[in-house]
């Protein structure tokens, strides 16, 4: 059963993120990254990052989708023609996408990986919690301020001027 | 399941149609859901490699930082495509080519 879940994730995973980029229409396409982002979602919980899992839920889907959907239908008329947009140039495009593939597998495939062996933790927030306030305090703060300059930059870019 | 190539290879996928989404995509909001699509499989990485690197937290650390900096570039690049479109009428970003009006 867990195999199942786990495979099916992955599929789900790779074909939504197949449409995102071959969709004729830019709804379907946030659609579709919708399914993929809940399908990394999936992922992460078989890593045993259920924190990290929250947090793809809380801010990828809560958050950014939110904001792409926002942009499309402030960008488009609904129910005009030209929300559906069309690719350029996808014969150079694939072929770079899938010679950059074959050669990522190769590469995946052929690295021996330093693996280490790890039992399952019971949760991760503490853990991550402890991390971000005592080992990354700075990092963090620095992501902070980064995250408050760029919110007020949007609002301000984005304010209508008079 | 419990083998570190899958999540790698599907990481690897998920980048690979991110790049052909950012090459392809005449759409500015299209190009951003490509972006997308590339963290998303740098954020599978980190944290694969801190599983089964003896689960060690760090990469879990660097996974958040990404999502906040995705957060933070998604309403930057938004508030610039708006204002792109109010300028120009378009976000198609082979159209909207020049810096000034």
């Amino acid at each position: 059963m867990t195999e199942f879940t786990f495979w099916f994730i992955i599929t789900l995973t790779i074909l939504s993120a197949g449409m995102v980029v071959l969709s004729n229409q830019l709804i379907y396409s946030a659609m579709a990254l919708l399914s993929t982002l809940f399908g990394v979602a999936g992922i992460y919980v078989f890593l045993w990052a259920d924190f990290i899992a929250g947090v793809q839920v809380l801010v990828y889907i809560g958050g950014i989708l939110i904001l792409i959907i926002f942009g499309i239908m402030l960008t488009n008329r609904i129910s005009s023609v030209r929300l559906s947009q069309t690719n350029v140039q996808q014969g150079v495009g694939g072929a770079v996408a899938i010679w950059l593939c074959i050669l990522m597998s190769l590469v995946i495939s052929k690295t021996p990986w330093f693996q280490a062996d790890a039992s399952e933790p019971v949760g991760t927030v503490a853990e991550v919690g402890t991390l971000l306030l005592t080992k990354y305090l700075l990092p963090f703060e620095a992501i902070s301020l980064l995250l408050l300059g760029a919110l007020i930059g949007a609002a301000v870019l984005s304010r209508k001027e008079n | 399941m419990n083998d570190l190539n899958t999540y790698l290879l599907v990481a690897a996928i998920l980048f690979s149609f991110g790049v052909f989404g950012v090459m392809t995509r005449r759409n500015g909001i299209a190009v951003l859901m490509g972006v997308e699509l590339i963290l998303n499989a740098a954020n599978i990485n980190f944290v694969a490699f801190s599983r089964f690197g003896g689960m060690n937290f760090d990469g879990h650390i660097f996974a958040l930082l990404v999502i906040v900096l995705a957060a933070a570039e998604a309403a930057v690049a938004l508030a610039i495509i708006i204002n792109i479109y109010n300028n120009m009428n378009t976000i198609n970003i082979d159209e909207a080519s020049s810096m000034k009006e």
